[in-house]
């Protein structure tokens, strides 16, 4: 029993990265109406600033407020080249989707360009220590995962509303025309989102790399769990993104421990999920269900 | 000097052209209404003033060229759009609503303001924490042209309030409109099919047909000429 909590605990503090993930798409799925496909790969560029800035010699909490900076920068300059260009991403989201998927080979390519293709060391925000309760240890590392999500949990919630920024957010995600007669800079906003889901991309980056070190590939099965997870969670939910991701989390680390055939194909839960929310709650346990006139 | 002075706009969707060189001016203050059938430009008139649709020919706001500009510059300049179907935000609350037509101003008075549009719309104060999107259509009208004040603009483009609204509601709607820029000072250019109201409400006019101004005069003469009456009055 104290078994399956320990891998329970570990789930969490994986599911908690996912969360994060998620949580980025879920901003900017709310605004613009499309899945970021680049949102991992922003994320991973972000993560390897944090490498950077740290062999610079910065202690890893300021390396992080760095890459978070830059990927900040880099996710509002992709948005303003790759993506507002192609114009009202409701109203004809497939340009938009194709060029985020564009983005990601792009992003993908050129991080291998500048950092090479070896995999390289990644130092553990919170430390190598772990909590030991009774049988059971807890790495401190999965315990501040959980507690950075409990921050970005706040700090959304915040945002969003209680300030400016937030409530015109929440505005262009619901009408962008309205919005923009009303006075506010819709494409500004927009970027604003972009940049924000990429500067929390750099903090899941930064927890998912100390696992097998950080290399080009660093987010591509994070981004298949963080899409499992909003489409548990629902698409436009950020609440709904967390429990999915922490859902997630439990259930890719629980299961492979006790179904073998699960153990080598560690997305294989991920993607039944995807498929069963799909056919049978496409909106998942927090979305909005939209019904639609035709 | 005009406030608002349009010379020779033209604008279309895609390739096909809807306005053909129009030309028409608002004094500060004033009420000037557009008139024209279903098709007639009315819509697309205003959505080029506001930079919702590109244009040529030339928008001038208070003697300042406004072209190649975007919707919330036009909002800073003092150009507030309320756009057919009410354009409310349904997600938000009332209260919402209001602040995001309060987005352009940098002011301490928003708060007095908020408390201002709630006297005037008190339907709208007991619904202020509701979302929009669950209030009638005729609410709905008067928390989008609320909204349109919260920018304390100085020109209201106001498309077809009455559409959609039962005659009585479009009634409190024109009235309320009517006793707020005569309070404000705000002026207003409307687009509508129902002359006899519009023609109440405004001073002087426009009759738009194919895209083309082919009539203007005081809403009197407007009121009183034949071809008018017989396309826009019903006899």
């Amino acid at each position: 029993m104290s078994e399956f909590f320990q891998f329970v605990v570990i789930g969490l503090g994986n599911g908690a990265v996912y969360a994060m993930v998620g949580m980025g798409l879920v901003v900017i799925y709310r605004s613009t109406g499309v899945l970021n496909f680049s949102q991992g790969e922003i994320a991973m560029f972000s993560t390897f600033i944090v490498w950077s800035a740290h062999e610079a010699g910065l202690p890893l909490p300021l390396a992080l407020v760095v890459g978070m900076i830059a990927g900040a920068a880099i996710g509002a300059v992709l948005f303003r080249i790759a993506v507002q260009p192609l114009g009202d991403s409701k109203a004809n989201p497939l340009p938009v989707v194709i060029a985020t998927i564009g983005l990601f080979l792009a992003v993908n390519a050129s991080a291998s360009l500048v950092w090479g293709s070896e995999s390289k060391p990644f130092e553990k925000l919170f430390g190598l220590g772990a909590l030991e309760i009774g049988s059971v240890s807890i790495d401190y590392q999965k315990i501040g995962a959980l507690a950075v999500l409990a921050v970005e949990v706040l700090a959304f919630q915040l945002l969003f509303n209680r300030t400016k920024l937030g409530l015109a957010m929440r505005s262009v995600a619901s009408n962008p025309e309205s919005s923009a007669l009303a006075g506010v800079p819709v494409n500004r906003v927009l970027l604003a989102g972009w940049g924000l889901a990429a500067a929390i991309g750099a903090v899941a980056g930064t927890f998912t790399a100390p696992n097998f070190g950080i290399d080009a590939n660093l987010m591509l099965n994070t981004l298949v769990f963080a899409f499992a997870a909003i489409a548990l969670g629902g698409f436009d939910s950020l609440i709904g993104a967390v429990v999915g991701g922490l859902i997630v989390g439990v259930l890719t680390d629980v299961a492979p421990r006790y179904i073998d055939a699960i153990d080598k194909m560690p997305l294989a839960p991920a993607f039944l999920l995807i498929v069963a929310v799909l056919l049978f709650r496409p909106e998942g346990l927090f979305g909005t269900r939209r019904v639609q006139r035709v | 000097m005009s406030l608002l002075e349009v010379t020779d706009l033209s604008a279309g969707y895609g390739m096909v052209p809807v306005l053909r060189g129009i030309s028409l001016h608002v004094e500060a203050g004033e009420a000037v209404v557009v008139l024209g059938a279903n098709g007639a430009g009315k819509t697309t008139t205003l959505r080029a003033i506001s930079a919702m649709l590109a244009s040529t020919g030339t928008i001038r706001f208070d003697g300042v060229g406004m072209q190649r500009s975007s919707p919330d510059r036009m909002v800073r300049a003092g150009i507030s759009h309320v756009p057919q179907g009410r354009g409310t935000i349904v997600d938000l609350t009332v209260e919402e609503n209001l602040m995001i037509g309060a987005y352009v101003r940098t002011d301490d008075e928003v708060e007095s303001d908020l408390a201002r549009w709630f006297g005037v719309f008190p339907r709208l104060e007991e619904r202020r924490n509701q979302v929009a999107g669950s209030m009638s259509g005729g609410e709905q009208q008067m928390l989008a042209i609320a909204r349109a004040f919260m920018s304390r603009p100085r020109l209201i483009l106001l498309d077809e309030p009455s559409l959609g609204l039962a005659p009585l509601v479009t009634r409190e709607v024109f009235d309320r409109v009517a006793e707020s820029v005569t309070e404000t000072g705000t002026a207003v250019l409307l687009v509508e099919q129902n002359a006899n109201l519009a023609l109440d409400f405004a001073t002087r006019g426009y009759v738009l047909e194919s895209g083309s101004i082919v009539g203007e005069g005081s809403a009197d003469e407007l009121r009183g000429d034949e071809s008018i009456r017989r396309a826009y009055l019903g006899g």
